[in-house]
């Protein structure tokens, strides 16, 4: 059985968004199809953001914004307090502090890794508590199940909860299943900020990555997230394009400004500082920012690292010089 | 298993004080993204020291590099510093006749009986040493151009390459490229080319020509003869027999020149429409075959149901690629009136984000103009369309002090009727109009004397195929623009000349069919 409030693409959406959204100037209350992607021309301009050649002061700048934007993650069936400590301290305190570098954005555990994750930080830790939630990675249970998990990952203290979509709603054709979990997630997220993680890798195609993107933030994520990186492939330069541009459409439809977050795949400094260029380039210096922007990332702090390493010291240093999460 | 709509609640839970699902909401006036300096990209020259260029450069004419009989050289400038790169040779009549002369030994003695394999060869030996040094050659054609090393190293070059590898690999094989007819060499082809690719153009002169056993007198743009004389050096260097490609550079008389010499026997022609009518009006009469490549106005259609973002990078693409010196440039720009607003708000922060600046730098986008009568040029027709009350937006990038410059730009409020609409401006200048119906966009689109190219974007293939096949237009790119490969034939309908090169067609303007 599937609800009469159906959301399909270039279908009704515009009903759902003048539920949604306050009345605005008539010229934005044009009924605007949903709008489509090339895969072709999406690839080739993702491409050339990595083309950009960063180098000197832009390179060091931009390695230490991409730390203060990294959600250190551990996902693991085998986590444990001791693990979910040393991120922790990690985070905190990435490198040695005659590098100046920033701590990172998060910590990102599951959730029964939330409280150990608060008690290591403490109160009012520069460095946020994210929690996947919502049966994640596969996001196949009640949704019962999925808001008492969120509730208990906030109880914990929680800044964040990092929620998974339902693909199989999705690819079923089911978007108002889709939107109202997440309305319901945001709403049992109360204070914690919410992302909302598409598994892109499981959407296969990026008019399924624009169009859930759209849902997702038109029901009250905070962040869009592309990967659980348990799926591959995970974030790619073309997906998170097209999602940054989502939220440029978003934030001119609506005047709010959503964050995205790449998870999954993005190991080293080269691709962070591409990703970088990418955000600068669609959506400007207000996006350049951990409030805006995250990397989902449990490799690539240490290649960041290094790279600083190499461009303050002038050499490189052997991967025992940096401290393992 | 119903699911319980919410959306109404949320509805209701959002739009107290500011605040929609707890976010801030920037008021509609001041919904503007901000490409500040907040991270800035430092500097990034290409390495150009090691690419040492002489103080002064001869006239190639039978396989060595040799004084021009006025003994008069000319200033090469840099268009972005607007400093003397080097001296040109200044040709003229009696050096196209040594040259022709030479050419025509060549072809006689050499080239026009060496069989194709053979032919194929030198090819493939020049394509493979353009390829060695594709480096020098793309710092060398930005510092004399002003086009940006992005643009020479990853679209210049491998073309040129590309050209010299597939005409080589037609060489031996072109018994078989028209069933039935026997193609033979038609003599020397003297060829004139522009100032806005000058490599490039030299390679869909040059190497269609050798391969169907042509030999060539050809003559670059004065404002850029660097990089072909050093294509010259690489011929020699490929030991190519001498006076089978010899090149006099020059002024327009030079080129007229190589046009009225008696002895040649096919001309080819890529520049502005004024001066290829003015060659064709001299060779009428002579037996001398023709191609023409002019000047475009091309329009770019863009429909409501097309991917925006991408048709914005396809605009881009279309009317700022190496400065909007492109005669194929997508300058007219068709939008869909629904999505009207829409594409001109995402142009007007797309332009901000273009880099204008040092053309050896890698993350230049934009270099400089390629030299100052194009510049005034440019600013007049600009003015023009203020004048006829268009809207002029213009990126807020800052232009260098010296050097020849032009912001990205386009004019919005532009109808048929405005010059901006209807001459070739041959800079990044974009002019914007509105259409209503499928129609109205092809009427539109082929209401021009040009025939060039043009472009059409929507997410529907039969809309593509309708349209594409109602454009009076040689090339017709769908939801990409500006797309070039040596397979494919280009050239244009009414005056934007006629003869195709690239692709078989190519091959059939060099040959004589028996």
């Amino acid at each position: 059985m599937k609800t009469s409030a159906r959301l399909r693409p270039g279908g009704q959406t515009p009903t759902l968004r003048s539920a949604t959204f306050p009345p605005v100037a008539a010229t934005q209350r044009r009924i605007t199809p949903q709008t489509t992607v090339d895969q072709v021309m999406v690839e080739e301009r993702a491409g050339a953001f990595a083309k950009r050649s960063i180098k000197t002061s832009a390179k060091l700048a931009g390695l230490k914004l991409a730390i203060s934007m990294m959600d250190l993650t551990t996902l693991e069936g085998k986590d444990t307090p001791g693990k979910v400590a040393y991120l922790c301290r990690k985070a905190l305190q990435p490198a040695a502090p005659k590098y100046g570098v920033p701590p990172c954005a998060a910590v990102c555990v599951y959730p029964n890794m939330v409280k150990y994750a608060r008690k290591f930080l403490g109160d009012g830790s520069p460095v946020k508590v994210a929690s996947v939630a919502t049966g994640f990675p596969s996001g196949q249970y009640p949704l019962r199940t999925k808001l008492d998990e969120v509730r208990r990952a906030v109880g914990d203290s929680a800044d964040e909860i990092d929620m998974v979509i339902d693909r199989g709603a999705f690819l079923d054709g089911d978007y108002a299943k889709v939107f109202d979990e997440i309305a319901s997630v945001k709403e049992a997220s109360g204070p914690a900020h919410l992302k909302v993680i598409l598994e892109t890798g499981e959407l296969v195609t990026y008019d399924n990555v624009r169009l859930a993107s759209e849902i997702a933030m038109q029901a009250g994520a905070d962040f869009i997230k592309t990967s659980t990186g348990k799926i591959q492939p995970a974030a790619t330069m073309p997906v998170t394009l097209v999602m940054l541009e989502a939220i440029r459409d978003h934030f001119f439809a609506t005047g709010v400004r959503i964050g995205m977050k790449p998870a999954g795949g993005i190991r080293n400094a080269k691709q962070a500082l591409a990703y970088l260029v990418m955000v600068k380039e669609t959506l400007g210096d207000d996006w350049l920012t951990p409030d805006r922007f995250r990397f989902g990332a449990s490799t690539l702090v240490n290649d960041v690292l290094m790279q600083i390493a190499r461009t303050v010291d002038g050499n490189y240093q052997g991967s025992d010089y940096f401290s393992l999460p | 298993m119903k699911t319980k709509p919410n959306a109404l609640k949320i509805a209701g839970r959002k739009s107290r004080a500011g605040l929609q699902n707890g976010h801030p909401v920037v008021p509609l006036r001041e919904r503007r993204l901000n490409f500040g300096d907040k991270w800035d990209y430092a500097p990034a020259p290409e390495e150009s020291k090691n690419y040492l260029i002489a103080p002064r450069h001869e006239l190639f004419i039978n396989g060595k590099f040799v004084k021009p009989q006025s003994g008069k050289h000319f200033p090469s400038i840099n268009p972005a510093t607007e400093e003397k790169l080097t001296e040109i040779a200044h040709g003229d009549a009696a050096d196209v006749d040594k040259a022709v002369k030479a050419a025509r030994r060549a072809y006689e003695k050499v080239w026009g009986k060496m069989p194709g394999r053979e032919r194929g060869k030198y090819l493939y030996r020049i394509a493979r040493i353009i390829q060695e040094k594709m480096r020098e050659l793309a710092v060398l054609e930005s510092m004399d151009g002003g086009k940006p090393i992005k643009e020479t190293r990853d679209v210049d070059l491998p073309l040129v390459a590309a050209h010299f590898f597939y005409h080589a690999g037609w060489a031996d094989k072109l018994n078989y490229a028209f069933p039935g007819r026997t193609p033979r060499p038609l003599g020397v082809a003297g060829q004139i080319i522009p100032w806005n690719f000058p490599l490039l153009m030299a390679a869909w002169k040059i190497a269609p020509a050798l391969c169907c056993g042509n030999t060539v007198v050809i003559k670059p743009s004065k404002t850029t003869s660097l990089t072909l004389l050093r294509l010259a050096q690489i011929f020699q260097e490929a030991e190519l027999p001498d006076g089978v490609v010899n090149v006099i550079t020059g002024v327009g008389e030079t080129g007229t020149a190589i046009v009225q010499h008696p002895d040649v026997n096919k001309i080819a022609f890529t520049g502005s429409t004024d001066v290829g009518k003015q060659l064709a009006q001299m060779v009428v009469g002579t037996g001398k075959r023709i191609t023409l490549e002019l000047g475009g106005k091309a329009a770019n259609i863009i429909f409501e149901d097309a991917p925006i973002d991408q048709a914005i990078e396809g605009i881009i693409a279309g009317i700022y690629f190496n400065m909007g010196h492109v005669c194929c440039a997508g300058s007219r720009l068709l939008v869909q009136e629904g999505i009207f607003p829409t594409v001109v708000r995402k142009l007007r922060d797309r332009i901000q984000t273009l880099r204008l600046g040092n053309p050896l730098d890698k993350n230049t986008d934009i270099g400089a103009i390629n030299n100052k009568p194009q510049l005034e040029k440019i600013r007049e027709l600009v003015q023009s369309g203020a004048d006829e009350g268009a809207e002029v937006v213009q990126s807020r990038c800052p232009l260098p002090a010296r050097g020849y410059w032009y912001p990205p730009t386009f004019l919005t409020g532009v109808t048929a009727s405005h010059r901006v609409a209807q001459e070739e401006i041959f800079g990044p200048v974009l002019s914007v109009m509105t259409f209503r119906t499928p129609e109205e966009a092809v009427e539109r689109a082929n209401n021009t004397p040009y025939g060039l190219s043009a472009g059409v974007w929507t997410d529907k293939g039969s809309k593509i195929f309708k349209i594409v096949s109602q454009l009076r237009a040689g090339v017709v790119w769908a939801n990409t623009y500006n797309k070039f490969d040596p397979t494919s034939p280009f050239g244009g309908y009414k005056e934007s000349g006629f003869g195709r090169e690239g692709g078989l067609q190519g091959l059939a303007a060099y040959s004589r069919l028996d």
